[in-house]
């Protein structure tokens, strides 16, 4: 203890204390925010239901209430569907890791049979949209690149950024990035609008017009960089930020060099 | 007060200080290789210029830690560019600054002016030359070199008339018009007011007979956002109320501050923002400006339905649509 207190004056010690303060505060919230899952198999669609009610009076109801009727902090669950809760609790961002502005994408707490119990449960409650089976999410047959493209830049780009990066919204909400998002989860958010997102109808952007903008979202994902660096594929900015920053920077080292005389 | 200026002595040159390599041997012969090294690593770019342009396939995609993936092939050819250039100069200037003579120099200057007999010998030889030419004789040459150079004058001027037209009323006016359908964009497919769950949200166009040839410069002034809330939620004037449809409201989709798209509609709070400046519009109180440099909302396209249950528009906008212009003020 003596030793240490000799630097207790280093100039490097208030920025290292602070370091391990944030790293100690950050491992200890995330050890206490995570949520034990309990372990469920389910044959029987009824019994699926029963385990769906107790994942939710156990997971949930503390915020959406034990008829999930919603309160002042969570919405009503009735009538949002199984979709809805596919999307939510499937990406991890329902249950909450904290109240924040918006609930961020995270390693699911549920597992895929527990997922399926609770959105089994939410969907006895009204009737909502469906989760999409295997057969009509085959967006490689029936989605065609440049209509997605189209009702992309239409219809999602303004939020989600032209290439699907996401971007920013008002008051620390933001639209997520929409790369490496299942196809499931991307065609689920469109139909039960989570969060900010609005809701998509059928009629307006038809169940194939859906599938075009899943395969659209596809084939962004795999696009190359033949142009270098996409600094984020988030346009002007970082590439101006990278220019002015980087490209000045290195302009003046050279300048300064230029002008130093030899010794 | 006088002009008398304490006269500042003339301090001269400082004395010269010699570099390392002009009294060292050892120094001079270690610059002389750090610049032959520069020029060999430039002689390396361009090879692997060379080496990129011929031998590395264009598919080809390898992993640079910070960047990502890249394009070997690009890769290869910028890098060697830039090595190969940036090198002969970073050598060339090292080369200057350690090996070539340094010791100051005094150059005096001179006058710009040419000496009298350069100017006089000029001018009579201008002089001879415009006599030669016959100018003052050949008076059809004159004329006709007079309208060719008057005339070569009009082309920048004519060519100014792209300018225009002025576009006289087209800015006030949208293809809006009573009982005009609402159709989806893309796909041209009329809308059922029962098609829209509470939430949803559907970019529409002005129904016409000939949608696939549809003008950008149409689409840029037609485009309306529909939006669906419970009615109770809307905050509205009567008059606004009345232009809505069972919880649908329409709002044309072109920014009254600079015309970009406005569509980033925050379901929950029920907030339209333009991507552009951050405007923000408030939908439940006719897109009022909450926030940002817009300065009046978005114009409210009046719509009903038809007896098969469809939206139309019951009337045209009521103003014109998109940012202020010459004719019109920001309010």
């Amino acid at each position: 203890m003596k030793r240490l207190s000799r630097y207790r004056r280093h100039k490097a010690a208030a920025p290292l204390l602070l370091f391990f303060a944030l790293l100690t505060v950050g491992a200890t919230f995330s050890v206490a925010s995570a949520t034990t899952s309990a372990e469920t198999t389910s044959v029987d669609r009824s019994v699926q239901i029963e385990e769906g009610r107790q994942i939710f009076l156990k997971g949930c109801s503390s915020c959406h209430g034990i008829n999930a009727e919603g309160a002042q902090i969570a919405p009503s669950l009735i009538g949002v569907g199984a979709a809805s809760v596919d999307f939510q609790v499937g990406t991890g961002r329902m249950p909450m890791a904290d109240m924040s502005t918006q609930a961020m994408r995270k390693d699911p707490i549920y597992n895929e049979e527990e997922t399926a119990a609770l959105a089994a449960y939410v969907a006895t409650l009204a009737p909502g949209p469906a989760i999409p089976g295997e057969s009509e999410l085959n967006f490689e047959r029936d989605g065609s690149t440049a209509e997605g493209g189209e009702l992309f830049r239409n219809n999602c780009a303004m939020c989600h950024n032209f290439a699907g990066q996401g971007g920013a919204l008002s008051q620390g909400k933001y639209a997520p990035t929409l790369m490496g998002v299942e196809p499931k989860h991307i065609y689920e958010a469109m139909v039960t609008g989570p969060q900010s997102m609005p809701v998509f109808s059928d009629k307006t952007i038809t169940p194939e017009e859906k599938l075009s903008i899943i395969k659209w979202i596809k084939a962004a994902e795999k696009e190359p960089n033949l142009g270098g660096a996409s600094l984020g594929r988030v346009g002007p900015v970082t590439e101006g930020l990278l220019g002015w920053v980087l490209g000045l920077g290195m302009l003046i080292g050279v300048a300064v060099w230029l002008a130093m005389k030899a010794r | 007060m006088s002009n008398e200026i304490e006269a500042i002595k003339d301090p001269g040159l400082p004395a010269h200080v010699h570099r390392k390599a002009d009294t060292d041997p050892k120094a001079a012969r270690r610059a002389e290789r750090q610049v032959a090294t520069m020029f060999l690593v430039s002689a390396f770019g361009t090879l692997l210029l060379i080496f990129s342009f011929f031998f590395i396939p264009d598919d080809v995609f390898v992993f640079i830690p910070i960047m990502g993936n890249q394009n070997a092939h690009q890769l290869g050819l910028g890098l060697g560019m830039a090595i190969s250039l940036f090198f002969i100069g970073m050598g060339a200037i090292h080369w200057a600054k350690t090996l070539m003579p340094d010791t100051e120099v005094v150059a005096q200057r001179h006058e710009f002016r040419s000496p009298d007999s350069d100017r006089k010998d000029f001018v009579s030889a201008v002089k001879e030359g415009a006599a030669a030419s016959g100018l003052g004789r050949r008076s059809l040459i004159k004329r006709s070199l007079g309208a060719a150079l008057g005339l070569s004058a009009l082309s920048p001027l004519i060519l100014l008339r792209d300018l225009g037209p002025l576009p006289g009323k087209e800015l006030e006016k949208t293809t809006w018009k009573t009982g005009t359908y609402l159709v989806t964009d893309p796909g041209n497919r009329r809308i059922k007011a029962s098609d829209l769950e509470v939430g949803a949200v559907a970019q529409v166009l002005p129904e016409i007979a000939d949608p696939e040839h549809r003008k950008l410069s149409d689409i840029a002034k037609d485009a309306v956002l529909l939006i669906r809330l419970r009615p109770q939620e809307f905050n509205l004037e009567s008059d606004r109320l009345a232009m809505t449809h069972d919880g649908i409201i329409a709002f044309s989709k072109i920014c009254s501050h600079m015309g970009c798209a406005v569509a980033l509609y925050e379901q929950q709070t029920k907030h339209l923002l333009c991507p552009c400046h951050q405007s923000t519009f408030d939908v439940t109180r006719a897109a009022k400006v909450i926030f940002g440099p817009s300065a009046r909302p978005l114009p409210q396209l009046d719509i009903t339905i038809d007896d098969a249950g469809y939206l139309v528009a019951r009337q045209p906008f009521s103003e014109p649509v998109g940012p202020s212009f010459w004719e019109r003020n920001s309010q």
